[in-house]
Protein backbone atom coordinates (compact mmCIF):
# COMPACT_ATOMS: atom_id res chain seq x y z
CA UNK A 1 0.00 0.00 0.00
CA UNK A 2 1.13 3.54 -0.49
CA UNK A 3 2.29 5.68 2.14
CA UNK A 4 -0.05 8.51 1.61
CA UNK A 5 1.48 12.05 1.50
CA UNK A 6 0.98 13.67 5.27
CA UNK A 7 2.84 17.54 5.43
CA UNK A 8 1.03 19.07 9.00
CA UNK A 9 -1.54 21.66 7.91
CA UNK A 10 0.89 24.39 8.91
CA UNK A 11 3.62 26.82 7.18
CA UNK A 12 6.42 25.35 5.96
CA UNK A 13 9.58 27.56 4.38
CA UNK A 14 12.30 26.20 1.24
CA UNK A 15 15.52 25.54 3.14
CA UNK A 16 18.11 27.58 2.22
CA UNK A 17 22.10 26.26 3.73
CA UNK A 18 22.66 30.20 4.26
CA UNK A 19 20.04 29.59 7.13
CA UNK A 20 20.92 26.70 8.68
CA UNK A 21 22.76 28.05 11.77
CA UNK A 22 19.42 30.54 12.06
CA UNK A 23 17.10 27.76 12.30
CA UNK A 24 19.01 25.25 14.75
CA UNK A 25 19.84 28.65 17.01
CA UNK A 26 16.29 28.37 18.43
CA UNK A 27 12.21 26.73 17.83
CA UNK A 28 11.00 27.98 15.13
CA UNK A 29 7.29 28.94 13.90
CA UNK A 30 7.52 26.38 10.91
CA UNK A 31 6.22 23.11 10.67
CA UNK A 32 7.78 21.54 7.62
CA UNK A 33 10.86 22.35 5.50
CA UNK A 34 10.96 21.65 1.76
CA UNK A 35 13.70 20.71 -0.21
CA UNK A 36 14.88 20.73 -3.77
CA UNK A 37 15.70 16.54 -4.12
CA UNK A 38 18.55 16.88 -6.34
CA UNK A 39 20.40 18.93 -4.42
CA UNK A 40 21.09 15.89 -1.74
CA UNK A 41 22.10 13.39 -4.36
CA UNK A 42 25.38 13.95 -3.36
CA UNK A 43 27.49 10.42 -1.38
CA UNK A 44 27.82 12.35 1.67
CA UNK A 45 29.26 16.08 2.72
CA UNK A 46 27.44 18.85 4.38
CA UNK A 47 24.07 18.81 2.59
CA UNK A 48 23.33 15.34 4.38
CA UNK A 49 24.79 16.70 7.79
CA UNK A 50 22.19 19.52 7.74
CA UNK A 51 19.34 17.74 5.97
CA UNK A 52 19.76 15.13 8.88
CA UNK A 53 19.93 17.86 11.54
CA UNK A 54 16.87 19.27 10.07
CA UNK A 55 14.94 16.03 9.71
CA UNK A 56 15.29 15.47 13.14
CA UNK A 57 13.23 18.41 14.30
CA UNK A 58 11.35 18.87 11.75
CA UNK A 59 8.53 17.36 9.21
CA UNK A 60 10.11 17.38 5.53
CA UNK A 61 8.84 17.94 2.08
CA UNK A 62 11.57 16.51 -1.03
CA UNK A 63 10.67 18.05 -4.10
CA UNK A 64 12.29 17.26 -6.96
CA UNK A 65 12.94 19.06 -9.93
CA UNK A 66 14.46 16.78 -12.36
CA UNK A 67 12.57 13.83 -12.97
CA UNK A 68 11.04 15.31 -16.31
CA UNK A 69 7.53 13.65 -15.80
CA UNK A 70 5.34 15.56 -18.79
CA UNK A 71 8.10 14.65 -21.28
CA UNK A 72 7.43 12.16 -23.76
CA UNK A 73 10.84 10.21 -23.54
CA UNK A 74 10.94 6.50 -20.37
CA UNK A 75 11.50 8.40 -17.41
CA UNK A 76 15.24 8.26 -16.35
CA UNK A 77 15.73 5.19 -14.31
CA UNK A 78 18.97 5.81 -12.22
CA UNK A 79 17.17 9.35 -11.41
CA UNK A 80 14.31 7.57 -9.80
CA UNK A 81 16.90 5.34 -7.98
CA UNK A 82 18.30 7.85 -6.36
CA UNK A 83 14.71 9.69 -5.59
CA UNK A 84 13.99 6.06 -3.51
CA UNK A 85 17.73 6.42 -2.19
CA UNK A 86 16.73 10.28 -0.91
CA UNK A 87 13.25 9.30 -0.19
CA UNK A 88 14.34 5.57 2.32
CA UNK A 89 16.56 7.45 3.48
CA UNK A 90 14.56 10.75 4.97
CA UNK A 91 11.54 9.30 5.22
CA UNK A 92 9.83 12.71 4.20
CA UNK A 93 5.96 13.45 4.84
CA UNK A 94 5.83 14.07 1.18
CA UNK A 95 7.37 14.01 -2.16
CA UNK A 96 6.34 16.19 -5.09
CA UNK A 97 6.89 17.13 -8.66
CA UNK A 98 6.42 18.98 -11.62
CA UNK A 99 3.34 19.29 -14.61
CA UNK A 100 6.71 19.76 -16.57
CA UNK A 101 9.62 18.12 -18.55
CA UNK A 102 13.24 19.31 -18.44
CA UNK A 103 15.35 16.70 -20.36
CA UNK A 104 15.53 16.00 -23.74
CA UNK A 105 17.50 12.64 -25.22
CA UNK A 106 20.17 12.78 -22.83
CA UNK A 107 20.58 16.73 -22.35
CA UNK A 108 19.05 17.94 -18.82
CA UNK A 109 17.69 21.18 -19.79
CA UNK A 110 17.37 23.18 -15.98
CA UNK A 111 14.07 24.98 -16.67
CA UNK A 112 10.64 23.29 -15.99
CA UNK A 113 9.33 23.16 -19.42
CA UNK A 114 5.99 23.22 -20.67
CA UNK A 115 3.84 20.49 -22.74
CA UNK A 116 0.62 20.67 -24.35
CA UNK A 117 -2.25 19.08 -23.35
CA UNK A 118 -3.88 16.43 -25.28
CA UNK A 119 -5.37 12.68 -24.52
CA UNK A 120 -1.43 11.70 -26.02
CA UNK A 121 0.22 13.68 -23.04
CA UNK A 122 -2.28 13.15 -20.71
CA UNK A 123 -1.81 8.99 -21.37
CA UNK A 124 1.74 9.73 -20.96
CA UNK A 125 1.73 11.41 -17.55
CA UNK A 126 -0.18 9.22 -15.85
CA UNK A 127 2.08 6.37 -17.17
CA UNK A 128 4.97 8.27 -15.72
CA UNK A 129 3.21 9.52 -12.25
CA UNK A 130 2.11 5.66 -12.05
CA UNK A 131 6.23 4.74 -12.18
CA UNK A 132 7.20 6.80 -9.71
CA UNK A 133 4.36 6.43 -7.22
CA UNK A 134 5.17 2.13 -7.71
CA UNK A 135 8.97 3.11 -7.10
CA UNK A 136 9.08 4.89 -4.18
CA UNK A 137 5.98 3.03 -2.95
CA UNK A 138 4.32 6.31 -1.69
CA UNK A 139 1.62 8.91 -3.41
CA UNK A 140 3.31 11.95 -5.25
CA UNK A 141 2.02 15.48 -5.53
CA UNK A 142 2.08 16.99 -8.84
CA UNK A 143 2.43 21.01 -8.77
CA UNK A 144 0.75 23.04 -11.64
CA UNK A 145 2.95 24.83 -13.39
CA UNK A 146 3.31 29.22 -14.30
CA UNK A 147 3.94 29.22 -17.94
CA UNK A 148 4.94 31.69 -20.78
CA UNK A 149 3.25 30.20 -23.98
CA UNK A 150 0.39 28.44 -24.77
CA UNK A 151 0.01 25.50 -27.55
CA UNK A 152 -1.78 25.19 -30.53
CA UNK A 153 -2.44 21.70 -30.33
CA UNK A 154 -3.59 21.74 -26.58
CA UNK A 155 -7.35 20.27 -26.29
CA UNK A 156 -7.48 20.24 -22.56
CA UNK A 157 -7.43 23.10 -19.81
CA UNK A 158 -5.08 22.58 -17.32
CA UNK A 159 -7.39 22.27 -14.62
CA UNK A 160 -9.04 19.73 -16.22
CA UNK A 161 -5.65 17.68 -16.97
CA UNK A 162 -4.69 17.72 -13.73
CA UNK A 163 -8.30 16.55 -12.36
CA UNK A 164 -8.10 13.49 -14.70
CA UNK A 165 -4.23 12.66 -13.66
CA UNK A 166 -4.79 13.14 -10.22
CA UNK A 167 -8.09 10.47 -10.45
CA UNK A 168 -6.45 8.57 -12.72
CA UNK A 169 -2.96 7.56 -10.88
CA UNK A 170 -4.27 8.87 -7.04
CA UNK A 171 -1.63 11.31 -7.09
CA UNK A 172 -2.09 14.02 -4.78
CA UNK A 173 -2.08 18.27 -6.01
CA UNK A 174 0.30 20.61 -5.17
CA UNK A 175 -1.15 23.94 -5.79
CA UNK A 176 1.11 26.82 -6.54
CA UNK A 177 -1.03 30.23 -6.20
CA UNK A 178 1.47 32.45 -7.93
CA UNK A 179 2.04 30.16 -10.84
CA UNK A 180 -1.60 30.11 -10.99
CA UNK A 181 -1.88 34.02 -11.14
CA UNK A 182 1.48 34.37 -12.92
CA UNK A 183 -0.38 32.40 -16.05
CA UNK A 184 -3.64 33.57 -15.42
CA UNK A 185 -2.02 37.09 -16.15
CA UNK A 186 0.65 36.03 -18.87
CA UNK A 187 -2.84 34.22 -20.80
CA UNK A 188 -5.01 36.97 -20.52
CA UNK A 189 -7.31 34.82 -18.27
CA UNK A 190 -8.81 35.07 -14.83
CA UNK A 191 -7.00 33.35 -11.33
CA UNK A 192 -10.28 32.72 -9.82
CA UNK A 193 -12.20 30.70 -12.29
CA UNK A 194 -9.16 28.47 -12.45
CA UNK A 195 -9.01 27.73 -8.42
CA UNK A 196 -12.96 27.98 -8.32
CA UNK A 197 -12.51 24.61 -11.07
CA UNK A 198 -9.72 23.19 -9.13
CA UNK A 199 -10.33 19.98 -7.55
CA UNK A 200 -9.41 20.93 -4.11
CA UNK A 201 -10.34 18.49 -2.27
CA UNK A 202 -6.89 16.59 -4.04
CA UNK A 203 -4.71 18.99 -2.71
CA UNK A 204 -2.27 18.10 -0.15
CA UNK A 205 0.19 21.23 -0.32
CA UNK A 206 0.27 24.69 -1.53
CA UNK A 207 3.10 26.99 -2.74
CA UNK A 208 3.56 30.63 -2.53
CA UNK A 209 6.14 32.39 -4.03
CA UNK A 210 7.35 36.06 -5.35
CA UNK A 211 7.34 36.89 -9.43
CA UNK A 212 8.69 39.80 -11.57
CA UNK A 213 7.51 41.56 -14.23
CA UNK A 214 8.87 42.04 -17.38
CA UNK A 215 7.74 42.62 -20.91
CA UNK A 216 5.97 40.48 -23.63
CA UNK A 217 5.93 40.61 -27.87
CA UNK A 218 2.57 42.83 -27.54
CA UNK A 219 4.04 45.11 -24.67
CA UNK A 220 2.30 43.85 -22.15
CA UNK A 221 3.14 42.76 -18.76
CA UNK A 222 4.75 39.43 -18.43
CA UNK A 223 5.14 37.69 -15.22
CA UNK A 224 7.97 35.85 -14.15
CA UNK A 225 8.00 32.99 -11.75
CA UNK A 226 11.58 34.12 -9.87
CA UNK A 227 11.23 33.02 -6.76
CA UNK A 228 13.22 36.02 -5.98
CA UNK A 229 11.00 38.64 -4.02
CA UNK A 230 8.24 38.96 -1.16
CA UNK A 231 4.57 37.44 -2.05
CA UNK A 232 2.37 39.76 -3.67
CA UNK A 233 -0.41 41.15 -2.12
CA UNK A 234 -2.99 39.46 -5.08
CA UNK A 235 -1.36 36.10 -4.55
CA UNK A 236 -1.86 36.46 -0.78
CA UNK A 237 -5.63 37.21 -1.46
CA UNK A 238 -6.08 34.24 -3.50
CA UNK A 239 -4.24 32.70 -0.66
CA UNK A 240 -7.00 33.67 1.83
CA UNK A 241 -9.79 32.52 -0.75
CA UNK A 242 -8.46 29.15 -1.18
CA UNK A 243 -7.99 28.55 2.27
CA UNK A 244 -11.56 29.85 3.54
CA UNK A 245 -12.92 27.22 1.24
CA UNK A 246 -10.24 24.37 2.03
CA UNK A 247 -9.20 24.95 5.64
CA UNK A 248 -5.79 24.92 6.76
CA UNK A 249 -3.52 22.99 4.22
CA UNK A 250 0.33 22.89 4.44
CA UNK A 251 1.59 25.83 2.72
CA UNK A 252 5.20 26.60 1.62
CA UNK A 253 7.49 29.81 1.14
CA UNK A 254 9.64 29.22 -1.97
CA UNK A 255 12.51 31.92 -2.15
CA UNK A 256 15.35 30.66 -4.55
CA UNK A 257 16.65 33.18 -5.29
CA UNK A 258 18.28 36.54 -3.83
CA UNK A 259 17.47 34.83 -1.02
CA UNK A 260 16.85 36.91 1.83
CA UNK A 261 17.85 36.60 5.33
CA UNK A 262 15.88 34.53 7.84
CA UNK A 263 14.01 36.86 9.77
CA UNK A 264 12.75 37.86 6.16
CA UNK A 265 11.39 34.34 5.22
CA UNK A 266 10.34 33.60 8.90
CA UNK A 267 7.71 36.85 8.44
CA UNK A 268 6.25 35.40 5.29
CA UNK A 269 5.86 32.13 6.77
CA UNK A 270 4.01 33.97 9.91
CA UNK A 271 2.00 35.79 7.27
CA UNK A 272 0.44 32.39 6.01
CA UNK A 273 0.35 31.34 9.18
CA UNK A 274 -2.23 33.53 10.33
CA UNK A 275 -4.30 33.18 7.11
CA UNK A 276 -3.88 29.06 8.71
CA UNK A 277 -4.91 30.20 11.86
CA UNK A 278 -7.81 32.30 11.09
CA UNK A 279 -9.55 29.28 8.80
CA UNK A 280 -8.61 26.93 11.64
CA UNK A 281 -10.61 29.29 13.97
CA UNK A 282 -13.80 30.07 11.59
CA UNK A 283 -13.89 26.69 11.03
CA UNK A 284 -13.92 26.10 14.52
CA UNK A 285 -16.57 28.70 15.55
CA UNK B 1 3.64 14.25 -32.54
CA UNK B 2 4.77 15.61 -29.17
CA UNK B 3 8.48 13.77 -29.00
CA UNK B 4 9.54 15.60 -32.23
CA UNK B 5 7.99 18.76 -31.13
CA UNK B 6 10.03 18.37 -27.82
CA UNK B 7 13.08 18.05 -30.06
CA UNK B 8 12.37 20.97 -31.99
CA UNK B 9 11.71 23.07 -28.18
CA UNK B 10 14.73 21.49 -26.95
CA UNK B 11 17.19 22.84 -29.96
CA UNK B 12 15.54 26.10 -29.86
CA UNK B 13 16.21 26.74 -26.20
CA UNK B 14 20.48 25.92 -26.88
CA UNK B 15 20.41 27.61 -30.43
CA UNK B 16 19.48 31.28 -30.14
CA UNK B 17 19.81 31.75 -33.89
CA UNK B 18 17.00 28.81 -34.70
CA UNK B 19 13.44 30.32 -35.02
CA UNK B 20 10.87 29.13 -32.03
CA UNK B 21 9.45 26.26 -32.91
CA UNK B 22 5.73 25.95 -34.61
CA UNK B 23 2.48 25.66 -32.69
CA UNK B 24 3.94 28.10 -30.02
CA UNK B 25 1.42 30.47 -29.41
CA UNK B 26 0.20 33.45 -27.14
CA UNK B 27 -3.50 35.23 -26.84
CA UNK B 28 -1.64 38.44 -27.47
CA UNK B 29 1.23 37.63 -30.27
CA UNK B 30 1.14 35.37 -33.71
CA UNK B 31 5.30 34.50 -33.11
CA UNK B 32 5.67 34.75 -29.09
CA UNK B 33 9.28 35.19 -29.50
CA UNK B 34 9.62 37.42 -26.06
CA UNK B 35 7.76 34.96 -24.03
CA UNK B 36 9.82 31.97 -25.86
CA UNK B 37 12.67 34.31 -24.86
CA UNK B 38 12.06 33.55 -21.18
CA UNK B 39 12.90 30.03 -21.60
CA UNK B 40 16.01 30.53 -23.46
CA UNK B 41 17.18 33.14 -20.67
CA UNK B 42 16.01 30.24 -17.73
CA UNK B 43 18.02 27.59 -19.70
CA UNK B 44 21.42 29.51 -20.36
CA UNK B 45 21.30 31.93 -17.60
CA UNK B 46 20.48 29.32 -14.98
CA UNK B 47 23.12 26.80 -16.54
CA UNK B 48 25.46 29.81 -16.05
CA UNK B 49 24.90 30.37 -12.52
CA UNK B 50 25.30 26.42 -11.65
CA UNK B 51 29.00 27.43 -13.23
CA UNK B 52 29.48 30.42 -11.57
CA UNK B 53 28.26 28.89 -8.33
CA UNK B 54 30.82 26.09 -8.91
CA UNK B 55 33.78 28.49 -10.17
CA UNK B 56 33.62 31.45 -8.31
CA UNK B 57 37.54 32.26 -8.15
CA UNK B 58 37.38 31.58 -11.96
CA UNK B 59 35.10 33.96 -12.37
CA UNK B 60 36.73 36.60 -9.83
CA UNK B 61 40.26 36.36 -12.13
CA UNK B 62 38.47 36.89 -15.33
CA UNK B 63 35.66 39.05 -14.04
CA UNK B 64 31.65 38.55 -14.13
CA UNK B 65 30.99 39.77 -18.21
CA UNK B 66 33.81 37.58 -19.04
CA UNK B 67 32.72 34.83 -17.25
CA UNK B 68 29.37 35.05 -18.24
CA UNK B 69 30.08 35.07 -21.86
CA UNK B 70 32.47 31.65 -21.43
CA UNK B 71 29.85 30.32 -19.51
CA UNK B 72 27.23 31.06 -22.21
CA UNK B 73 29.45 29.04 -24.70
CA UNK B 74 30.17 26.20 -22.82
CA UNK B 75 26.48 25.87 -21.74
CA UNK B 76 25.46 25.87 -25.18
CA UNK B 77 28.47 23.55 -26.26
CA UNK B 78 27.89 21.32 -23.14
CA UNK B 79 24.86 21.14 -21.97
CA UNK B 80 24.36 18.73 -18.69
CA UNK B 81 23.79 15.28 -19.42
CA UNK B 82 22.67 14.87 -15.46
CA UNK B 83 19.85 16.78 -13.53
CA UNK B 84 22.52 16.55 -10.72
CA UNK B 85 23.88 19.95 -11.50
CA UNK B 86 26.77 19.91 -9.02
CA UNK B 87 28.69 17.71 -10.85
CA UNK B 88 28.11 19.84 -14.09
CA UNK B 89 31.25 21.93 -14.87
CA UNK B 90 33.25 18.50 -14.93
CA UNK B 91 34.84 19.26 -18.66
CA UNK B 92 34.63 23.29 -17.69
CA UNK B 93 38.78 23.17 -17.23
CA UNK B 94 39.50 21.25 -20.16
CA UNK B 95 37.30 23.90 -22.07
CA UNK B 96 38.89 26.53 -20.31
CA UNK B 97 42.11 25.37 -21.03
CA UNK B 98 41.25 25.08 -24.97
CA UNK B 99 38.92 28.97 -24.77
CA UNK B 100 41.16 31.57 -26.91
CA UNK B 101 39.62 34.54 -25.36
CA UNK B 102 41.49 32.68 -21.85
CA UNK B 103 44.55 31.95 -23.62
CA UNK B 104 46.63 35.09 -21.92
CA UNK B 105 45.81 33.28 -18.61
CA UNK B 106 47.45 30.54 -18.98
CA UNK B 107 46.85 29.08 -15.14
CA UNK B 108 43.23 29.54 -15.51
CA UNK B 109 42.63 26.33 -16.66
CA UNK B 110 44.59 24.60 -13.47
CA UNK B 111 42.41 27.04 -11.24
CA UNK B 112 39.57 25.81 -12.20
CA UNK B 113 40.68 22.27 -12.12
CA UNK B 114 41.07 22.95 -8.02
CA UNK B 115 37.27 24.65 -8.03
CA UNK B 116 35.65 21.34 -9.51
CA UNK B 117 38.16 19.09 -7.33
CA UNK B 118 37.03 21.71 -4.24
CA UNK B 119 33.24 20.67 -5.24
CA UNK B 120 33.46 16.68 -5.49
CA UNK B 121 35.23 16.96 -2.18
CA UNK B 122 32.38 18.66 -1.24
CA UNK B 123 29.91 15.87 -1.68
CA UNK B 124 32.23 12.73 -1.87
CA UNK B 125 31.39 10.48 0.63
CA UNK B 126 31.48 11.01 4.51
CA UNK B 127 34.45 8.77 6.46
CA UNK B 128 36.43 9.08 9.79
CA UNK B 129 39.99 9.49 8.77
CA UNK B 130 42.99 7.53 10.62
CA UNK B 131 43.81 9.18 13.48
CA UNK B 132 47.98 9.50 13.79
CA UNK B 133 47.66 6.94 16.87
CA UNK B 134 47.50 3.98 14.29
CA UNK B 135 50.81 5.29 12.53
CA UNK B 136 52.72 5.93 16.15
CA UNK B 137 51.91 2.15 16.47
CA UNK B 138 53.04 0.25 13.42
CA UNK B 139 55.73 -1.41 13.41
CA UNK B 140 58.85 -0.07 12.45
CA UNK B 141 60.17 -2.68 9.66
CA UNK B 142 56.53 -3.07 8.46
CA UNK B 143 55.58 0.93 6.99
CA UNK B 144 57.28 0.20 4.33
CA UNK B 145 54.77 -2.40 3.32
CA UNK B 146 51.50 -0.67 3.85
CA UNK B 147 48.92 0.43 1.87
CA UNK B 148 47.29 3.37 2.41
CA UNK B 149 43.77 3.85 1.54
CA UNK B 150 42.75 7.76 0.74
CA UNK B 151 39.75 9.32 2.24
CA UNK B 152 37.48 9.20 -0.42
CA UNK B 153 37.03 13.10 -0.56
CA UNK B 154 41.06 13.21 -1.30
CA UNK B 155 42.07 14.84 -4.58
CA UNK B 156 45.42 16.04 -6.05
CA UNK B 157 46.06 18.84 -8.73
CA UNK B 158 48.97 19.18 -10.09
CA UNK B 159 50.23 22.57 -11.83
CA UNK B 160 52.99 24.20 -13.52
CA UNK B 161 51.44 27.22 -12.09
CA UNK B 162 51.22 28.82 -8.25
CA UNK B 163 47.14 27.64 -8.36
CA UNK B 164 46.92 27.67 -5.00
CA UNK B 165 48.14 30.85 -3.99
CA UNK B 166 45.94 32.23 -6.53
CA UNK B 167 43.24 30.23 -5.62
CA UNK B 168 43.50 31.29 -2.27
CA UNK B 169 43.71 35.74 -3.24
CA UNK B 170 40.31 34.81 -5.16
CA UNK B 171 38.58 33.40 -2.91
CA UNK B 172 38.72 35.54 0.01
CA UNK B 173 41.35 33.22 1.58
CA UNK B 174 44.32 35.13 1.26
CA UNK B 175 44.92 38.96 0.85
CA UNK B 176 45.29 39.75 -3.03
CA UNK B 177 49.23 41.07 -3.59
CA UNK B 178 51.24 40.32 -6.42
CA UNK B 179 53.01 36.81 -6.60
CA UNK B 180 56.87 37.46 -5.91
CA UNK B 181 57.73 33.61 -6.03
CA UNK B 182 56.10 32.33 -9.62
CA UNK B 183 56.27 29.14 -9.89
CA UNK B 184 54.40 25.61 -9.64
CA UNK B 185 52.37 24.47 -6.77
CA UNK B 186 50.40 20.83 -6.31
CA UNK B 187 47.35 20.96 -4.82
CA UNK B 188 45.37 18.43 -1.96
CA UNK B 189 41.92 19.15 -1.64
CA UNK B 190 40.24 17.26 0.84
CA UNK B 191 37.44 17.30 3.43
CA UNK B 192 37.99 15.05 6.21
CA UNK B 193 34.96 16.27 8.23
CA UNK B 194 32.86 18.85 7.21
CA UNK B 195 34.87 21.73 5.64
CA UNK B 196 36.59 21.49 2.59
CA UNK B 197 40.56 21.88 2.68
CA UNK B 198 42.93 23.43 0.35
CA UNK B 199 46.81 22.44 0.55
CA UNK B 200 49.69 23.27 -1.23
CA UNK B 201 51.94 20.31 -1.31
CA UNK B 202 55.66 20.34 0.05
CA UNK B 203 58.12 18.46 -2.99
CA UNK B 204 57.44 15.26 -4.17
CA UNK B 205 54.32 15.33 -2.24
CA UNK B 206 51.54 15.13 -5.27
CA UNK B 207 53.65 11.86 -6.54
CA UNK B 208 53.72 10.43 -3.02
CA UNK B 209 49.80 10.86 -2.93
CA UNK B 210 49.27 9.57 -6.49
CA UNK B 211 51.18 6.37 -6.04
CA UNK B 212 49.63 5.92 -2.80
CA UNK B 213 45.98 6.92 -3.95
CA UNK B 214 47.21 3.97 -6.98
CA UNK B 215 47.93 1.68 -4.45
CA UNK B 216 51.39 1.26 -4.53
CA UNK B 217 53.34 0.01 -1.12
CA UNK B 218 54.25 2.87 1.34
CA UNK B 219 58.17 2.48 0.34
CA UNK B 220 57.43 2.55 -3.16
CA UNK B 221 55.45 5.46 -2.83
CA UNK B 222 58.30 7.51 -1.04
CA UNK B 223 60.69 6.12 -4.29
CA UNK B 224 58.00 7.37 -6.69
CA UNK B 225 58.48 11.26 -4.86
CA UNK B 226 62.01 10.97 -4.44
CA UNK B 227 61.99 10.47 -8.26
CA UNK B 228 59.88 12.67 -8.85
CA UNK B 229 61.94 15.43 -6.62
CA UNK B 230 65.04 15.15 -4.89
CA UNK B 231 63.78 17.37 -2.14
CA UNK B 232 61.28 14.60 -1.47
CA UNK B 233 60.99 14.94 2.44
CA UNK B 234 59.03 11.58 4.01
CA UNK B 235 58.68 12.50 7.57
CA UNK B 236 57.48 16.00 6.56
CA UNK B 237 54.87 14.03 4.27
CA UNK B 238 53.73 11.48 6.30
CA UNK B 239 53.02 14.48 8.87
CA UNK B 240 51.16 16.06 6.04
CA UNK B 241 49.47 12.95 4.96
CA UNK B 242 47.69 12.32 8.49
CA UNK B 243 47.21 15.60 10.14
CA UNK B 244 45.42 16.88 6.93
CA UNK B 245 43.07 13.70 7.73
CA UNK B 246 43.67 12.08 3.90
CA UNK B 247 44.02 8.40 5.18
CA UNK B 248 41.25 6.25 5.27
CA UNK B 249 42.35 3.05 5.87
CA UNK B 250 45.89 1.45 6.31
CA UNK B 251 45.66 -1.77 4.71
CA UNK B 252 48.97 -4.50 6.01
CA UNK B 253 50.81 -6.79 3.94
CA UNK B 254 48.57 -9.25 5.90
CA UNK B 255 44.62 -9.81 5.66
CA UNK B 256 44.39 -7.57 8.72
CA UNK B 257 43.34 -4.02 8.94
CA UNK B 258 42.66 -1.04 11.32
CA UNK B 259 39.10 0.56 9.54
CA UNK B 260 37.36 2.44 11.68
CA UNK B 261 34.22 1.77 12.77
Amino acid sequence: MFRTSSLPACTGVGFKPAHFRDILAAPQPVGFFEVHAENYMGAGGPPHAQLGALRERYALSVHGVGLSIGAMRPLDQDHLERLKVLCDRYAPESFSEHLAWSSHDDIYLNDLLPLPYTQQTLARVAEHIDQVQTALGRQMLLENPSTYICFSESTIPEVDFLAEISKRTGCGLLLDINNVFVSAKNHGTQPLPYLDSFPLDRVKEIHLGGHDEETDDAGAPLLIDSHGSPISEAVWTLYAHVIARTGAIATLIEWDNDVPDWPTLRAEAVTAQNILSDASRASAA
Amino acid sequence: MHASFETSFADALLNADRPIPCGITAHNAAVPARRFAVYRNNVVVGLGKALKARFPAVEKIVGEEFFAAMARVFVTEQPPRSPLLATYGDSFPAFIAAFEPARELPYLADVSRLEAARTRSYHAADATPVGGDHFAALDADAVGDIRIKMHPSAEVVRSAYPIVTIWAMNSGEQELAPIEDWRGEDAVIARPYLEVEVRALPPGGAAFLLALAAGRRLGEAAEAALADDPHFDLTCNLAGLIGSGLVRDIVFPEPKSCQQP
